[in-house]
């Protein structure tokens, strides 16, 4: 899939994005947006999966650690045909399959559970070292925010990868530099987290987190590092593509309301007809 | 009981580990760099390729637990129970509970017969904090035989599972051919004055109890609740109706664990005075475990005293 190709799925999955956050009337859209084009890049060319068989004993695994921006997760998994587009409008509604957090038990193609921060990277440990176990090759991928890594379960986890030798993880960092409070900076400084995965044995790559080519490579690169686990550090923009949520930490955990939605969307719109 | 066998049940744990270890081949055992304590290191050298230490840091261990899980394999993961249940609750709630994922947590170190290392050592939240988290079966085997047919239960159950485990020998009650099922309790001994229901290391003191207590003409009847959650709600409330009066026995927090369960069952369904024997809100201490034991009043003695006291 070319470039183009993805960055037009990449634009429908914001839109995505936004029609869930606005209909839930909660959510987190900013960290959703940021992760975008990761997300398209790991549903559309990475991993290996097939929509029709989301519990495939051999498929590559897909954890999302930072489980707040699951409107993403959900959006891509929508465009890749898991269920319709049209149900991320239940995103958060009692009863819905789509939870405020991920929950694997309520929609099938979900790898884990997750939410509370840190423990997403772990649970990927522990499906890189099954498959190692069991002699299998499927990859496992996991997406953390750069807040994220002011948890202490991150390291612990980082260590263990690193440790075991765990050549079929990569764990993604999604680097949009806020975290709800503020700038991570000036909140509690995770930086500088290239060199931290270093010190944990891990391959880094840093890349920025929008450029197809860039993420494809460094794709390519983890694939081909043998003998220890890959950290890409995607510098990303919170908000992407959506001209008021951009750099803006209080669209953290916010969501937009009609007026910001017809906003959103016309912005979104303009972006995927310039493409 | 002093003629009578005692092993401690974290080593009932390892030798079980060990023994199902071939005939389950997904079975995979991960430690926080206790596996000479916890005795999960018997099957380690048994089967090393399938031992993972994860050093200190639980917290981590139960998510890889859950990790592990999805892909097939069983897990048992093995540390104290304070870092098991208290360190590590949130990662056992959300990425195990939560998903109701196929692991197996074994805590060993449980109680004040820890001893000497004192009260940060001494877990007596872990039944009250485990019960809690919804789908999760919770066990406290009495005796060697209880605990390794407790391993084996665990093995054949698909869900998550918190097991408690002892650092102090205790007397071997259960015959080898011993029955044993999640959620379902034995009555040890049929008596109709006065229903003890205990768990772990209360259990066979409790009997040593009810025969002191017959000496003075008061027939106990004597439950092994080895199974906290599901609790055997219908022979607590049998034995409730038969003797009017309960007592639970534990070496837990009176509050939350198995008094706790016993309490919040015949409150609802057959109200009876219940007096709950177990430790009294109130920290550890370092000392000999048999010597806290008493000081406790966990022993044979001192659950004779406060029945007595209770009747």
């Amino acid at each position: 899939m070319d470039n183009l190709e993805l960055k037009k799925i990449a634009n429908e999955v914001r839109k995505g994005i936004v029609t869930g956050t606005h209909a839930a009337k909660s959510g987190h859209p900013g960290g959703s947006l940021s992760a975008a084009d990761i997300y398209t890049y790991l549903y559309f060319e990475e991993m290996n999966i097939d929509p029709a068989k989301p519990v495939d004993p051999d498929r590559d695994r897909f954890v999302l650690s930072k489980g707040h921006t699951v409107p993403g997760l959900y959006s891509v998994m929508a465009q890749r045909g898991y269920f319709p587009v049209s149900e991320l409008t239940t995103l958060r509604h009692t009863g819905a399959r789509l939870q405020g957090h991920p929950s694997m038990n309520y929609l099938p193609g979900l790898d884990m559970s997750s939410g509370s921060l840190g423990q997403g990277i772990s649970a990927a440990c522990g499906m890189a070292l099954g498959a190692k176990i069991q002699g299998k090759d499927f990859r496992v991928y996991t997406l953390l925010g750069d807040g994220e890594c002011e948890e202490g379960q991150v390291w612990e986890a980082s260590m263990f990868a690193g440790a075991k030798k765990l050549d079929n993880l990569v764990v993604i960092v999604d680097n949009n530099n806020l975290q709800i409070d503020g700038e991570i900076t000036e909140v509690n400084n995770p930086y500088p987290l290239d060199k931290k995965f270093e010190a944990f044995n891990f391959h880094v790559i840093c890349i920025d987190g929008h450029n197809f080519d860039e993420i494809r490579a460094a794709f390519k690169e983890a694939r081909e590092t043998k003998g220890m686990p890959t950290a890409i550090i995607a510098k990303t923009i919170k908000g992407k593509d959506v001209s008021f949520m951009e750099n803006q930490a209080s669209w953290h955990g916010t969501a937009p309301n009609d007026e910001q939605y017809a906003q959103a969307m016309a912005d979104l719109e303009r972006i995927g007809e310039a493409l | 009981m002093s003629d009578v066998k005692k092993i401690a049940t974290r080593e009932s744990y390892g030798k079980a580990l060990a023994e199902f270890g071939k005939d389950y081949p997904n079975l995979v055992v991960l430690d926080a760099d206790l596996a000479g304590a916890t005795k999960t290191g018997i099957f380690k050298k048994a089967f090393p390729d399938r031992f993972y230490d994860c050093g200190i840091a639980e917290s981590n261990m139960m998510a890889i637990a859950a990790g592990l899980s999805t892909t097939g394999l069983i897990p048992f993961a093995s540390t104290f129970a304070m870092f098991a249940a208290g360190r590590a609750f949130e990662q056992v709630r959300n990425s195990i509970g939560y998903p109701h994922l196929n692991v197996k947590i074994g805590a060993t170190h449980a109680g004040i017969s820890v001893g000497e290392d004192g009260a940060s050592h001494q877990c007596l939240e872990d039944l009250a904090l485990m019960r809690t988290i919804p789908g999760m079966v919770v066990m406290c085997p009495a005796d060697d035989v209880e605990a390794r047919a407790a391993v084996k239960a665990a093995l054949d159950y698909v869900g998550p599972v918190y097991i408690r485990f002892g650092r102090a020998a205790v007397p071997v009650i259960n015959p080898e051919d011993y029955e044993f099922e999640i959620g379902k309790g034995k009555v040890l001994k049929e008596g109709s004055d006065v229903s003890i229901i205990a768990n772990g290391i209360c259990v066979a003191s409790s009997l040593e109890a009810a025969d002191m207590l017959k000496a003075d003409g008061i027939d106990a009847e004597v439950i092994n609740i080895c199974t906290i959650k599901p609790l055997d709600e219908e022979l607590v409330i049998a034995s409730a109706k038969k003797t009017g009066k309960v007592v639970t026995a534990e070496e837990h927090s009176i509050i939350g664990g198995l008094g706790g369960a016993v309490a919040e069952c015949l409150s609802e369904k057959n109200p009876v005075p219940v007096y709950r024997i177990g430790v009294r809100d109130r920290f550890g201490e370092s000392g000999p475990a048999a010597e806290l034991i008493h000081k406790y009043e966990l022993d044979a003695e001192g659950i004779y005293k406060q029945v007595k006291a209770f009747l």
